[in-house]
């Protein structure tokens, strides 16, 4: 027994730490940049308790020992869906340009990439 | 009574005899909108010019008797997530507000060369991420046996529309429970047909490893008509499985006996609402009254699925919404750089709880993070799908409640997202095996509220799974009730 937890001791004392993790603010604010998302002061304040209650709830799976579990993968059979490489899709130019926020001719303008 | 009112296996024959006409058929059914949507709020967008036209080209069809389908002249609603040409596509949420869909899906495709009328775009939560059709930018649907209760969600509209008589049926997606508890909540027939029996091309993504297409139905007839028209392989999904569509319907005899009914004992814990309880025990012993034999089994592992879920649909999720960046369509906000442009265009287009599932699924899947929940999540959700696998060596199906309780209050959960999760308790192991499940209504609470029994099959078992549904149906008539409306 000690010897099969062994190797995954780094991940348990992670766990350990986790169990008495609360959300930082900061993690929070990581999060929302990774994610791309602005969020306001009310917002953040609200997602940090919000998502620590869903986050400790979670903390239930590790209760589970899944050494040995392969993650799943795909509910069904799975099996290469080959096709010939040819355009079989009309082409909408105009219908995908009229959804463009701002564009200019056949182009979509957007702000500006390289500094 | 209204033609309105009309089952889809009912309406059809009408419509081959040349007893009503798809236009007067479509007709009633805008009229029962017109008189009823004020107080449901099923749809976000009705697209009458366009039925109309399709009501004459069906009739002209009925008359030169070419009658491929029967869904030929058929009023049906179309859940707001999947794209439908010309048409403004939402997913009920401010960032694709304008967004006129420049191709329709293969489910909305097959609709329309079976000759379908196309009613228009039923509300959901945004991005289908809910369990009650609050989280809809534009207002709540309202469940059509009591309006001051929720539809259920996220196809709260379809469901609604449906149980209202606002459509003859209509279509709409489960990540979680979508179809089946907001079915559950109005007192219809929603199916989740197993992952890969009906192709996704066309319908928004949101967790990508579990969004099914199905029918959304006022019996399980119908459901089984409309499964036929819209399963099956095709190029454009590489996740739909070539395995042949079956005549659903014409394998609904009636019949259960000598069938294997599994009852979960994980499913029956407290919480439930006890009127819920009885009613499923009850239809379970109707069951067994007609032949089935019923066998108590365990799931040991229900209690980590919404831990699960929440993990992995999430996880999905934030990836899946990405694409929203305000660049090439949908909203983008007039701010400075392009990141800046970028995080103001989410942040005025995604309502809250969209953003909390992708703050989760985010964090879920950030490094230091991605082994301790989004990994462990995949291993325990193998777990769960063996749980399945193991008791359909001996059962046929597995029969639940589809839901705790009935449709609870508007506003009642949306303070605690939490909560709102644990609705979901006996739906979301089903997606996150990938089986297929029906929801079909077993009665009502003292309130008046309907009732949801929930039948679960093995994979590609939807023949079985609407057998036993259809065989239960035959013997109640839950299914023929109608909202004081």
């Amino acid at each position: 027994m000690f010897l099969t937890a062994l190797p995954q001791l780094p991940f348990l004392l992670c766990l350990c730490y986790k169990f008495s993790m609360k959300l930082t603010r900061e993690e929070v604010q990581r999060v929302a940049f990774l994610a791309r998302l602005r969020l306001s002061p009310e917002e953040e304040a609200r997602l940090m308790e919000q998502l620590d209650k869903i986050l400790e709830y979670m903390e239930k799976l590790n209760r589970l020992d899944t050494s040995g579990v392969d993650p799943f993968v795909h509910a069904t059979e799975v099996c290469n869906a080959f096709r010939a490489d040819q355009v079989t899709n009309r082409p909408v130019v105009d219908d995908l340009l009229a959804n463009a926020p701002a564009k200019d001719g056949t182009f979509i303008e957007v702000p500006k990439i390289i500094e | 009574m209204t033609s309105a009112a009309l089952t889809l296996h009912e309406a059809s024959i009408h419509l081959q005899r040349r007893e009503l006409s798809s236009q007067e058929l479509t007709a009633a059914v805008f009229r029962r909108i017109a008189e009823t949507n004020e107080r449901v709020h099923a749809y976000v967008t009705l697209c009458q010019d366009a039925a109309v036209a399709q009501a004459k080209a069906a009739d002209e069809r009925l008359a030169r008797g070419e009658i491929s389908s029967p869904l030929l002249g058929i009023p049906l609603a179309v859940k707001d997530n999947f794209l439908t040409r010309g048409v403004r596509t939402t997913c009920a949420s401010k960032i694709l507000g304008n967004f006129i869909a420049p191709y329709d899906g293969t489910t909305v495709t097959k609709l329309r060369q079976a000759g379908a009328v196309i009613l228009g775009k039923t509300n959901l939560d945004e991005f289908a991420m809910g369990s009650s059709c609050e989280n809809s930018a534009f207002f709540p649907t309202r469940n059509p046996w009591n309006t001051d209760r929720v539809p259920g969600g996220s196809s709260g509209g379809s469901a609604a529309a449906v149980a209202a008589d606002q459509c003859i049926a209509a279509v709409g997606t489960d990540t979680g429970g979508s179809i089946r508890q907001p079915a559950a909540c109005c007192g219809i027939v929603g199916l989740k047909p197993t992952y890969g029996r009906v192709s996704r091309y066309g319908i928004v993504a949101f967790a990508s490893s579990m969004d099914q297409v199905g029918p959304m139905t006022k019996d399980v007839r119908d459901s089984a008509l409309l499964l036929e028209s819209i399963a099956g392989p095709d190029p454009a999904d590489s996740t739909s499985v070539d395995r042949p569509v079956v005549p659903y319907r014409k394998l609904l005899d009636g019949e259960v006996r000598g069938l294997r009914l599994g009852i979960p004992k994980e499913y029956f814990v407290s919480g439930m609402q006890p009127e819920v309880e009885s009613a499923v025990r009850q239809a379970m012993r109707l069951l067994e009254k007609n032949g089935a034999t019923l066998e108590e089994i365990s799931l040991p592992h229900t209690e980590y699925a919404i831990a699960v879920y929440y993990i992995v649909a999430t996880a999905e999720a934030s990836s899946n919404l990405a694409r929203y960046d305000g660049m090439r369509y949908g909203h983008r906000a007039q701010a400075g750089d392009l990141t800046e442009t970028y995080m103001r265009s989410r942040e005025e287009g995604f309502g809250a709880e969209v953003k909390r599932r992708i703050m989760l699924g985010t964090y879920a899947l950030s490094a230091g993070y991605y082994d301790a929940y989004y990994l462990k999540a995949q291993r325990v959700r193998a777990l769960i799908r063996r749980d399945f696998d193991e008791v359909f060596k001996r059962c046929d199906v597995i029969v639940t409640p589809t839901a705790p309780t009935t449709a609870f209050k508007i506003g009642e959960k949306t303070q605690d997202p939490l909560q709102m999760y644990l609705t979901d308790i006996y739906t979301i192991s089903v997606n996150l095996a990938g089986l297929p499940a029906v929801s079909l209504p077993c009665g009502f609470d003292k309130e008046g509220l309907p009732i949801g029994l929930q039948i679960i099959g093995k994979d590609f078992e939807e023949a079985t799974v609407l057998r036993v549904a259809h065989a239960y149906e035959q013997s109640t008539d839950w299914h023929k009730r109608k909202p004081p409306l």
